[in-house]
């Protein structure tokens, strides 16, 4: 199969490398070559956090090449759109309409644009809003935001359900088995 | 079996393979999991510890490799600076079980204070180094590494960067190859003991050394010639390899593992047989230098890739293939989202009073480090692991008229790096009777590297209990007067500010202490603030503690800040800035 790549943009605490860990989990689990990439350290400190992650036959680089992205998934609108420029045009972006403050705005050093959505829908390819947080507290908690948008992202790639429900079950405790299930089947209808 | 790994977890896990008994680390980013790692998986079969720092990590290594086991040392790239005497130097002595040193290097400098090219420790130490391209050669080219250690008498380096370290790809596991464990300490002085008249001999066999290691290098299996296209050879390693073989997997490629020595031989080979050469690598040009001096003509390699940063998979595409990337600009006008203290961290306060108090402060290296940005800027100079409290001994003496508390010096440091090097610093403060307040923030954790244990609180990598060093009696054991030892609650902004301008004021050093537990580590969270909107007068005052947990809202008179429940730790910062009393429990 081509290569897919994926992006995951958010901020550091909102599960990016847990929703990255299942994308690839699945991937192992269909006999997929997986590469996936992220930056600790600083950037966990509430700043912008960004993960790749590649699957296909063979995949070498574990970046997705700027301008190559096929599907992004925001998990904040605004760290959505600094990454909707990598996105093909035939590509996807799925993005949580959840705002978290940058600091340099909770500072009243900037503001937060009001027309971050609008530039995400004016995108050349085409564009999906959720609204994770909201699907997440129906499944059970909150926190399970980025389970939900694993499952929107499920709808662009060609895995079969079951691999979905082993990659799930292997990465999430099984005491919140359920909810993160529940998030999932939510995310992948909401698109 | 396959697993994903990071490069970080496959580094551990080669090191169970291959018989390691022995790692020791300091934390440091990309380094940080590899110990992580070993202390949380394999501690039954290896000894795992956190070192105060580098250097003491490599000489324990060293020590276990003498007495005959394979050890394992990690560090980011700037602890190989703080570990370079005893790397140095056991590159002359050599090793008896296999020693291993592992440097994460940090390109574009996610985590780091500079962006230096490790490579360049393997040439000036002399020994070899090998680097992975993914997980799989992490868990390979380390026990190669062991077995090129032990066959030739060498530590041997291995070189890591952060899109390996912190890259996930599949890996085979294997087993552990039991060694014996030795029953005696082997004395030999001539080989162990470098007074000048043994350290001499061993020069000449270094650089024998070198020679025996290039020679191997033509056949060493970390190294692989991939015949393909022969108009373009390409010579390169670790990741750039990866972007190479996405641009043009058609081309030919030499694809070295064993960096240093270069096997010139090899590359002699490899170039005789393509049209031309192209040498691509990240930072120096470490390889194409030792390439060009073979006399190989270079087509391209610096000029094309550049020496600051690190390399993209469109960036080498596009000077590979000749095809311009479709870029669409980026996004315009959005504001950036900079790391920052988190919600209820103990060096907010801190450092507001800091601010407050106009003071110069000489910095450290850890999360307060963050009290460099806006809109703090209460940082002046960060240099180094443990350099705040010496720095701050050369700046105050360096001024001529301190009265002015623009001119009087606040050191800063976390409890992890004044373990790594600020105790020294501080017995030179008070030896050479420096003036300077040294602020020790303990938080009970290495914290910037995702928390790990310190001397300070009694349990080791390996969760072991430990003993407690406390710093409190240390200082006063080093000579800080009993009564120039304060402990302030980093909480309460009135006594920060007190006690820092109590000790400013004296002419001999002075400690002051918090002791408030990292927030997000122990998960301090005590009942969210609130705002009285009616009693804001939406001043600003209390956002410039740079806490994510507020924000203004509403507009003209209903202007005023409100409080995120979901971010608020209720740890009053906010609300003791605040003139108006608006921020209530």
């Amino acid at each position: 199969m081509e290569t897919l790549n994926l992006l995951l943009s958010g901020v550091g605490g909102q599960g990016v490398i847990l929703a990255s860990k299942i994308l690839s989990k699945a991937a192992l689990l269909q006999g997929l070559d997986i590469k996936q990439s992220e930056v600790h350290g600083m950037s966990q400190r509430g700043g912008s956090v960004v993960s790749h992650v590649r699957l296909g036959a063979r995949v070498f680089s574990p970046l997705v090449a700027e301008g190559g992205c096929d599907v992004l998934l925001g998990f904040e609108p605004l760290e959505a759109l600094r990454f909707a420029h990598w996105v093909k045009p035939d590509g996807v972006i799925v993005y949580n309409a959840d705002r978290v403050n940058p600091s340099t705005v909770s500072a009243g050093m900037a503001t937060y644009p009001d027309d971050v959505e609008a530039r995400l829908a004016a995108q050349p390819c085409r564009t999906f809003r959720v609204e994770a947080g909201a699907l997440a507290e129906k499944a059970g908690t909150r926190r399970a935001g980025n389970v939900v948008l694993v499952g929107a992202a499920s709808r662009f790639l060609d895995l079969p359900a079951d691999v979905w429900q082993r990659a799930l079950d292997a990465s999430v405790p099984a005491k919140v088995l359920d909810v993160n299930r529940e998030a999932f089947r939510l995310g992948a209808e909401a698109v | 079996m396959k697993e994903i790994l990071s490069g970080n977890e496959a580094i551990a896990r080669g090191a169970w393979e291959a018989g390691v008994l022995w790692a020791s680390a300091y934390p440091g980013t990309p380094s940080t999991e590899i110990l992580e790692a070993v202390g949380a998986l394999y501690q039954d079969d290896i000894h795992a510890q956190w070192s105060p720092n580098e250097k003491t990590a490599l000489e324990a290594a060293v020590g276990a490799s003498l007495g005959g086991v394979r050890a394992l040392a990690c560090m980011k790239h700037v602890g190989v600076n703080v570990a370079a005497d005893p790397l140095f130097t056991a590159s002359y002595t050599g090793v008896n079980g296999g020693l291993v040193l592992v440097t994460a290097d940090d390109p574009n400098l996610h985590s780091s204070q500079n962006e230096q090219d490790n490579r360049n420790y393997a040439k000036f130490a002399k020994v070899p180094m090998v680097e992975p391209a993914d997980s799989q050669e992490a868990k390979d080219f380390l026990k190669a590494a062991f077995e090129i250690s032990e066959r030739f008498d060498t530590p041997v380096l291995l070189r890591s960067t952060t899109r390996i370290s912190h890259s996930k790809s599949l890996v085979e596991l294997g087993e552990r190859q039991e060694l014996p464990r030795p029953t005696e300490l082997e004395r030999d002085i001539a080989k162990n003991v470098m007074l000048p008249a043994y350290a001499r001999p061993k020069h000449p066999k270094i650089e024998q050394r070198l020679a025996d290691l290039k020679a191997y290098g033509k056949d060493c299996p970390l190294n692989r010639v991939e015949m393909g296209d022969r108009s373009i050879g390409i010579i390169t390693s670790g990741i750039a390899y990866q972007y190479a073989k996405d641009a043009l997997p058609g081309a030919s490629f030499l694809k070295l593992g064993l960096v240093y020595p270069l096997p010139d031989d090899l590359v002699r080979e490899f170039a005789s047989q393509v049209d031309q050469v192209v040498v691509i690598e990240e930072l120096d040009p470490f390889l194409e230098e030792q390439v060009r001096l073979l006399g190989i003509d270079v087509a391209h390699g610096k000029d094309w890739f550049p020496i600051i940063g690190e390399l993209s998979p469109d960036l080498v595409a596009e000077r590979l293939t000749g095809q311009a990337v479709e870029r669409r600009p980026a996004a315009d006008g959005l504001p950036i989202r900079p790391p920052v203290m988190c919600p209820g961290c103990s060096h907010r306060g801190v450092f507001t009073i800091l601010r407050k108090l106009k003071v110069y402060v000489s910095g450290d290296i850890g999360c307060y480090t963050l009290g460099a940005l806006p809109p703090f800027q209460a940082m002046h100079a960060c240099l180094c692991m443990g350099g705040s409290i010496t720095m701050a001994e050369g700046l105050s003496r360096a001024v001529a008229d301190d009265s002015d508390r623009k001119n009087q010096v606040v050191a800063v440091i976390g409890d992890s790096t004044f373990f790594h090097s600020g105790v020294t610093g501080l017995m030179d403060l008070i030896w050479n009777q420096g003036s300077s307040v040294v602020m020790i923030q303990d938080n009970r954790i290495t914290a910037m590297t995702g928390g790990q244990v310190t001397p300070g609180i009694g349990k080791n990598l390996m969760g072991q209990d430990a003993p407690v060093i406390d710093i409190e009696t240390l200082v006063k054991a080093l000579g800080v007067a009993e009564e120039n030892v304060r402990v302030v609650n980093a909480y309460d902004l009135d006594q920060v500010e007190t006690v820092l301008k109590e000790e400013l004021a004296k002419p001999e050093p002075s400690v002051v202490l918090t002791k408030e537990p990292c927030v997000l580590q122990y998960r301090v969270k005590a009942p969210a603030l609130t705002v009285d909107a009616d009693a804001c007068t939406a001043c600003g005052v209390c956002l410039r503690t740079s806490c994510i947990a507020l924000g203004m809202v509403g507009e003209g008179d209903d202007e005023h800040v409100e409080i995120d429940p979901n971010f608020c730790t209720g740890c009053t910062v906010c609300a003791q800035v605040c003139k108006f009393d608006a921020i209530r429990s």
